[in-house]
């Protein structure tokens, strides 16, 4: 070929039509989609608790999107029905997530419910799931001689708390557990109009 | 939309399909001139190997092995005009010596700091306690400063890098205003740094590929157009009548790359499910529309240019261009097999995702058929085996990609480790292979300089190759097991975790060996840049052999 305008015009026309698919016609389709009925907006702190999530990358290890009961067994395992967009209302960024390092996470205020358990997780996961790769977040707590007025002390197993110190959980560390305890998209919704399969 | 919809869509589409090929093919868009491929060559440069990191002994074997045939043939005449056109690619190379070995440079420094934030994110996926006591070392975040200092540094810095340096030499013209590649180099790292900065501070926008605030994403963009403006120059001022295929891989790469980061980054834009489907475009196009176009058109330089051969089919890696620019773009759904998107989506980037085969054979065949009966040169020629290798890597992830995309293979494969060690084999095994022989290529000539131990070349090679090599196995492994386990509701999701450990152990080893590697490498680099060792040739565009078979004289063409 000897003309840069072909070769660029014809690289435009097929990056305009991946993008027209991919970007463009999903955008027209997906923006009158409604909030499912049942899902509720984010509280200010449920939102900065998801900013926590994001600032440390849990979407890294785990998904929020159960697959279908026919494709995997996602139902079975407790992490819930498999979503649909207006589950996603009120996500801005997603967090769908493209590993399962660690278990699937849509509805993980349904299937965990206590702040106890989900604070003590976050300071030491292995001292609730033995075996467990997660992270600790010991940065997100403070370790003091004695808790003060109003501090959210943590309740560890025996065994993994510090010796003559106690726990107390930062404000980080409360908005993600409100965050995660707000993870509960178990109300049922209809199934989508057209299912093509 | 239901079945028949689509399926009368999809008969649209083929039949318009059709008529498009036709009408190109009367258009003469395939063009059929065999000489095309040859326009890489000086007069009578065919036939000569030319290998710049190759020590003395290791060309003139190479030479030997590629065809003793054309040595000696004395013609003054020829011999003038090849003077000629020789002076041209040496004003060529000239011109652009300085902006490369800025971007090369960068591209070392940035290699080094992934590979360190990769290693450590490895031991943590085995080591869950190392390194928690500081935010910016937790996994989600090194992992996440590993894979941009990929993605935004040694990537794009090696590409520009190569892309800047071998555009002239093509265009048979000097680089024009390679200032501005300058200025837009120290945008782009300072914008670089910023966002690893603020990514290790907590600050990220939560898309992956995307996590570089859209503050600091500007920069990003106005360093990119300052990069791209030489390019443009340079192009207007060419003076070759043919684009050689390199030209359109790295031409239009370098014009789909700010569509992608722009609309990727508007602020505001994309919402819910739909950012989900942007996401991955995005994600995958990076992938397939900068960083594969980038290394393919290296490979399409350089293989021919070592063994001094014309590739063998020329009208096969423009078929192969235009499939890749059209598949390639619409196979970013099948990340969300199984999402909550639209599944005409998902079933267009699986069909697509096949359709790359087309591309990927095309090269694989292309490359095969140009290394046939030459692949002694591999021996020889420390370049060609990165590039070599490289290219079977690209054969080989692509059509693993394609299978992946399949819903029955996806269904095991998806949120796995095998889908990472499938990542690391197009962007390391294909793409950072290339580069790797590319740079050794090129630094010779930028430098007028040797490079000052050869053996850290073969070092540095089989350091990588063997890394990698336990990394991409031992991961893929471990990540099949896992999916295979976390689809059998009887196990416990904890098995599925269990089960990857010694895997992921094993791609700490590999990591540790590729990191080493590149260790070796960026010493040889930084020894090279300082001019140590001895000075062997000047800036020699070519070796020829004398009238004794095997005497390499040199250097043959004057110091500059």
């Amino acid at each position: 070929m000897e003309s840069e305008y072909k070769l660029l015009g014809g690289a435009m026309v097929t990056l305009a039509l991946a993008t027209a698919t991919l970007v463009v016609v999903p955008y027209l389709q997906l923006s009158d989609v409604q909030p499912s009925e049942g899902l509720k907006p984010y509280t200010s702190a449920q939102l900065r608790g998801r900013q926590q999530y994001i600032e440390n990358g849990c979407v890294y290890c785990h998904t929020q999107q159960p697959r279908a009961q026919s494709q995997a067994p996602d139902f079975k395992r407790g992490w819930g029905r498999a979503p649909v967009a207006g589950d996603y209302y009120y996500d801005n960024p997603h967090l769908l997530g493209t590993m399962r390092t660690g278990p699937d996470l849509l509805n993980i205020g349904a299937r965990q419910p206590s702040v106890d358990w989900n604070l003590g997780h976050l300071y030491q996961p292995r001292a609730y799931t033995p075996g467990s790769i997660m992270p600790s977040y010991p940065y997100m707590f403070e370790l003091k001689d004695k808790a003060e007025k109003g501090d959210k002390v943590v309740h560890l197993p025996p065994g993994y708390a510090p010796v003559g110190q106690v726990v107390v959980a930062r404000p980080e560390a409360l908005d993600l557990v409100e965050y995660l305890l707000a993870l509960d998209r178990t109300y049922p919704v209809k199934p989508p109009p057209e299912d093509p399969r | 939309m239901n079945t028949i919809t689509i399926l009368l869509l999809t008969f649209i589409l083929s039949v318009t399909g059709l008529f498009v090929f036709i009408w190109s093919l009367r258009k003469k868009l395939f063009d059929d001139n065999p000489a095309a491929a040859n326009v890489i060559f000086t007069e009578g440069e065919i036939g000569k190997v030319e290998e710049p990191a190759a020590t003395q002994a290791q060309h003139a074997a190479l030479q030997r092995v590629v065809d003793g045939s054309h040595d000696g043939i004395d013609d003054p005449e020829r011999d003038a005009r090849m003077k000629a056109e020789l002076d041209d690619r040496l004003r060529a190379d000239g011109s652009t010596k300085y902006v490369t070995f800025v971007f090369l440079s960068c591209a070392v420094v940035w290699l080094i700091f992934a590979s360190t934030a990769g290693l450590i994110s490895s031991i943590k996926l085995h080591q869950p306690d190392f390194l928690t006591e500081y935010a910016w070392l937790t996994f989600g975040r090194i992992r996440t400063l590993h894979l941009n200092a990929v993605a935004y540094g040694w990537a794009p810095m090696a590409a520009f890098g190569i892309a800047i340096w071998t555009l002239p030499r093509l265009l048979k013209t000097e680089l024009m205003g390679g200032r501005f590649a300058l200025l837009g180099a120290m945008l782009w790292n300072a914008a670089l740094i910023a966002g690893l900065g603020s990514i290790a501070a907590g600050f990220n926008d939560g898309l992956e590929w995307l996590e570089i605030p859209w503050q600091i994403d500007i920069l990003f963009v106005v360093g990119g157009a300052l990069i791209g403006l030489p390019l443009v120059f340079t192009l207007q001022n060419r003076k070759v009548e043919h684009l050689y295929v390199s030209i359109w891989y790295m031409g239009a790469a370098l014009f789909w790359f700010p569509i992608l980061f722009l609309v990727g980054n508007l602020p505001g834009v994309h919402f819910g499910v739909e950012a989900a489907t942007m996401n991955w475009w995005f994600g995958h196009n990076v992938l397939g529309l900068f960083y594969t176009p980038v290394a393919l058109a290296s490979v399409y330089y350089f293989l021919p240019k070592i063994i001094g051969r014309p590739i063998q089919s020329y009208n096969l890696s423009l078929l192969g261009f235009w499939a890749l620019a059209f598949f390639y773009g619409q196979v970013g759904g099948h990340h969300l097999v199984g999402g909550p998107i639209p599944s005409w989506l998902v079933t267009l980037s699986i069909v697509q995702s096949i359709m790359m085969i087309v591309p990927v054979l095309a090269f694989s065949v292309n490359q095969h058929l140009t290394m046939r009966h030459h692949f002694k040169t591999l021996i020889y020629s420390p370049t060609l085996r990165f590039i070599v290798l490289g290219g079977m890597m690209y054969t080989l992830s692509s059509v693993q990609g394609s299978f992946e995309a399949l819903r029955s293979i996806n269904t095991i494969t998806h949120f796995t480790h095998f889908t990472v060690a499938h990542a690391h084999l197009g962007l390391y095994g294909f793409f950072s292979l290339v580069m790797f022989g590319a740079i050794y290529f090129v630094m010779p000539r930028v430098m007028s300089w040797e490079w000052p131990h050869p053996k850290l070349i073969a070092l540095h090679f089989w350091l990588v190759v063997l890394g990698f090599g336990i990394y991409f196995v031992g991961l893929s492994i471990g990540g099949w097991l896992q999916g295979v386990a976390m689809l059998d509701a009887s196990i416990p999701f904890m098995e599925s975790v269990r089960i990857t450990i010694p895997y992921l152990e094993s791609r700490s080893v590999g990591g540790a060996l590729m990191t080493l590697g590149h260790i070796v490498f960026a010493i040889h680099f930084v020894s090279m840049a300082l001019r140590y060792g001895r000075k062997r040739v000047g800036p020699a565009l070519f070796h020829r052999h004398g009238a004794d078979a095997g005497q390499v004289t040199r250097p043959v063409a004057t110091e500059a």
